[in-house]
C-alpha cells in the first residue's frame, strides 16, 4: 500500500460474484434501556465475505448493533448467530469476531509486536508460528518494520493499521470496524478507504463497517443498510441506495435530493405513473418498500442529474426556469433555479467545463432530465 | 522602554522567587549542618565535623522499637489506604452516577480539615467503640488521612483510562482474569506503587493523630516529641530527623516519577476519541 496510491475509487464491478451463504443473521433484534429502544426489531442477514456497512446518524443504533455482534452488549430480544452459530450466551471472548476499536485501543504498554501478538499468546502456537503470523499480519496493513515502536511513537494512521493487524492476525470470520476513520484527516481518510477495501478483498473476510459518512459506505460497501432511530431504512448495494431511495428520509442522508410533490394516477405491479406539476406525467419503478399512503407520493431526482441546456439545443425531457442563486465549489457549481408550479426550487449541480460558474442569477434557463433518473418515493 | 521594564520586572520576580524558596528550605538546611556538627547545641560557629550522632543511633533501644512501630503502621495504613483508594478511584473515575462529585469531595475533606479536630474525634469514637488505644488505633487514623492522598495519585493513574482497552483484551479472545492481569494491572500498577509510597511517607511523617490515637507505643515523631525536653538528646533529634527527611524527599521523588509514568500511558492514548 505505497503512499501514492490515492487513485481512483475502488470499482465495485471488478469484484469477483459474492458467495450467497449467510455469515451473520440478526433476526428481530431490539435492544431496550428503559422505554428507549437503541434497536428496534432489527432484521438483517450479512453475507459471506461481503464488505457490509452499517450507515446512519449518531444514535441510529449502528453502534449497538455492531456492539452486539462483538459481544458487548446483549439483546433485549431477538437473535444474532455468526457462521450459523447462534451467539446466545456467548462471551465477547469467544466469538469467531474480531473488532478495530473507534479509539483503536492500542495496549500503551505493549510494543507493536506485542500488541499484533497480544491474541496469538492464549493459543500457544508451535515454534516461529506466533512469530510468523505477526510479520505476515505487519506485511498486511504495511508496517513492517515497525514491530518494536511503541504506540505513543505513532502517528494516527498507523494506531489504525496496529489495530488492523492486531484483529486480522486472529483470522476471524468476521472483522467489525466501528468508525475506524474518523479520527484521521480528510487525506488519510480516503486513502485508508481505498486500502482497507484492497484489504478486504485480498484477505476475503467479511467486514462488517459501522460508520456516519456517507461518501465512506458508498465507497467501500458491497451492501449498505441505512438505519434511522432503532430502525434499518432500507438495505442494498450503494448504487440502489444512491439512486433508489425507499423514502425521503434515506435520500437526504445520502446526499443533496430534489422533492417534487406527486399523485398517484396508476399503480400496477412494480411501475408507478405519476402526475407531478413540474415534471407532467411520469412512470417510475415502485420502490420495494413501497407502501402506499392514499393519493399522495414524492418524486426525487439528485442535482446532478439536470443538465443545463445550453443556447438552441433541445432535450426530450426538458423544464424551464429561472436562476435565483448561484453558488461556486471550485470544480461545480450550484445553481437554484425556479420552475413555476413547483413550491420549492430545483437544486442544480453543473460541472464547470462550461461555464455553469458564469451564469447570471435571473437568467431564464432549461434543463434536460432522464425520467429514468426520476425516483418515486413513499411520502 | 519595554525591554528595560522587563528587565526589572523579571529581576523582581526573581528576587522574590529567589526569596521564597531560601525561606521555605533554609531551616531545613538547618538540621542537616548542625547534624554534623560537634558541639550538642545548635548555634554558629560550627565547632567541628563528626558523625557520632548518626552512630549513636542504632544504639538507642527506644529509638529502634519507635521506628519499627513507624513501619509496622506506615506499612499498613499505606496498604490499607491504597486499597480504598483503588475502589473509590475506580469509581469515581469509571462511573457516572448521582452524586459522585460530592462523595469525591467527602472523600477529599480529610485534606483541609483541622488534624487537631479530627484527631480529637477520632480519638472519642475509638474510646466510644471501647478500642483501647494501640498502633492499631494509629492505623486506622493514618488509614483517613492517607485516602485523599491516594486518591489523587490514583485519579490521575486511572482518569482516561480507555475503557475499550479492556473490550479490546476480551475481543481479542482473553478471559476476565486474563484481561486485569495483561492489560489493567500493568497499566495501573504505577499509580498503585506510587500511592504505596505516598501514603507511607504520610504515616512516617505524621504527629497529631498518632499523639493522640496511640496508647504507650511510640512512633517516631513522638519519639522525636519525646526527645526535645532534654537539651543533650537535640544532636541525636536533628539526626534523626536528616534521616526522615531524606527517606521523605527520596520516596515522595519515586511516587511521582511513577505517577507520571502512569498518567501518561493511559492519556496519551488514541487517536482523537481517546
Amino acid at each position: 500500500m505505497p503512499e501514492q496510491s490515492q487513485a481512483a475509487r475502488p470499482h465495485q464491478s471488478e469484484r469477483p460474484p459474492l458467495s450467497e451463504r449467510p455469515m451473520i443473521e440478526i433476526r428481530n433484534v431490539t435492544r431496550s434501556y428503559g422505554a428507549f429502544k437503541a434497536l428496534d426489531d432489527a432484521t438483517l442477514t450479512i453475507r459471506e465475505g461481503e464488505f457490509f456497512s452499517l450507515l446512519g446518524p449518531s444514535g441510529c443504533g449502528k453502534t449497538t448493533l455492531l456492539r452486539m455482534i462483538a459481544g458487548f452488549d446483549n439483546p433485549t430480544t431477538g437473535s444474532i448467530a455468526v457462521g450459523g452459530q447462534p451467539m446466545e450466551g456467548i462471551p465477547a471472548n469467544r466469538r469467531p469476531t474480531n473488532m478495530v476499536f473507534q479509539s483503536y485501543a492500542i495496549f500503551p504498554h505493549l510494543n507493536v509486536e506485542q500488541n499484533v501478538a497480544y491474541g496469538l499468546k492464549r493459543l500457544k502456537l508451535q515454534g516461529t508460528e506466533e512469530k510468523r503470523r505477526v510479520e505476515e499480519a505487519l506485511e498486511q496493513v504495511s508496517l513492517t518494520g515497525l514491530g518494536k515502536r511503541l504506540a505513543t511513537e505513532l502517528s494516527g494512521g498507523q494506531r489504525q493499521r496496529v489495530a488492523l493487524a492486531r484483529a486480522l492476525v486472529m483470522r476471524p470470520k468476521v472483522l467489525l470496524l466501528d468508525e475506524p476513520l474518523s479520527a484521521l484527516d480528510k487525506k488519510l481518510r480516503e486513502q485508508m478507504q481505498v486500502e482497507l477495501r484492497r484489504l478486504q478483498q485480498a484477505v476475503g473476510i467479511t467486514f462488517v463497517l459501522v460508520t456516519h459518512d456517507q461518501y465512506e459506505a458508498l465507497a467501500m460497501s458491497d451492501r449498505i443498510a441505512v438505519m434511522f432511530g432503532g430502525k434499518i431504512a432500507q438495505v442494498a448495494s450503494p448504487k440502489e441506495i444512491y439512486q433508489r431511495p425507499v423514502n425521503r428520509q434515506v435520500a437526504d442522508f445520502l446526499g443533496g435530493m430534489n422533492f417534487v410533490k406527486a399523485e398517484i394516477v396508476e399503480e400496477n405491479g412494480a411501475s408507478l405513473v405519476l402526475d407531478t406539476l413540474g415534471f407532467g406525467r411520469v412512470k417510475a419503478d415502485k420502490p420495494k418498500a413501497f407502501v402506499r399512503n392514499g393519493e399522495a407520493a414524492t418524486l426525487g431526482i439528485r442535482p446532478e442529474r439536470l443538465r443545463v441546456l445550453w443556447d438552441n439545443a433541445t432535450a426530450k425531457f426538458e423544464v424551464a426556469g429561472k436562476v435565483v442563486e448561484r453558488h461556486y465549489f471550485g470544480e461545480i457549481t450550484h445553481l437554484i433555479v425556479e420552475i413555476p408550479g413547483l413550491e420549492k426550487p430545483l437544486s442544480v449541480t453543473e460541472t464547470n467545463d462550461f461555464g455553469a460558474d458564469d451564469i447570471p442569477v435571473g437568467t431564464s434557463i432549461r434543463l434536460a432530465y432522464d425520467p429514468e433518473a426520476l425516483v418515486a418515493m413513499a411520502d | 522602554m519595554t525591554a528595560l521594564r522587563r528587565l526589572l520586572g523579571s529581576g523582581w520576580l526573581s528576587a522574590y522567587a529567589f526569596l521564597y524558596v531560601v525561606f521555605l528550605y533554609l531551616p531545613v538546611i538547618f538540621l542537616p549542618i548542625f547534624s554534623i556538627n560537634t558541639a550538642a547545641t545548635p548555634k554558629f560557629p560550627l565547632s567541628g565535623y563528626t558523625l557520632k550522632w548518626y552512630e549513636d543511633l542504632p544504639r538507642t533501644p527506644a529509638l529502634l522499637d519507635a521506628a519499627w512501630n513507624s513501619l509496622v503502621v506506615g506499612v499498613s495504613a499505606s496498604i490499607l489506604a491504597t486499597v480504598f483508594g483503588i475502589l473509590a478511584a475506580r469509581s469515581i473515575t469509571r462511573y457516572r452516577y448521582p452524586g459522585r462529585r460530592a462523595i469525591n469531595g467527602l472523600i477529599m475533606a480529610p485534606l483541609v480539615l483541622p488534624e487537631v479536630i479530627v484527631a480529637i474525634s477520632m480519638l472519642l469514637v475509638m474510646l466510644q467503640l471501647g478500642l483501647s488505644l494501640s498502633l492499631f488505633t494509629v492505623v486506622l487514623g493514618h488509614v483517613l488521612v492517607c485516602i485523599p492522598y491516594s486518591m489523587t495519585v490514583l485519579t490521575s493513574g486511572f482518569e482516561g483510562f480507555d475503557r475499550s482497552l479492556e473490550e479490546a483484551s476480551a475481543d481479542l479472545g482473553e478471559s476476565a482474569f486474563g484481561t486485569f492481569r495483561r492489560v489493567t494491572l500493568p497499566m495501573v500498577s504505577p499509580a498503585i506503587i506510587s500511592s504505596l509510597l505516598v501514603c507511607f511517607t504520610i504515616s512516617l511523617d505524621e504527629f497529631i493523630i498518632a499523639f493522640f490515637l496511640t496508647g504507650t507505643d511510640a512512633t517516631l515523631p513522638i519519639y522525636i516529641w519525646g526527645q526535645l525536653r532534654f537539651a543533650s538528646k537535640l544532636p541525636g533529634v536533628l539526626a534523626l530527623g536528616t534521616l526522615l527527611l531524606v527517606a521523605s524527599f527520596l520516596l515522595m521523588t519515586v511516587a511521582e516519577i511513577l505517577r507520571r509514568r502512569a498518567a501518561g500511558r493511559t492519556q496519551n492514548e488514541g487517536g482523537l476519541y481517546a
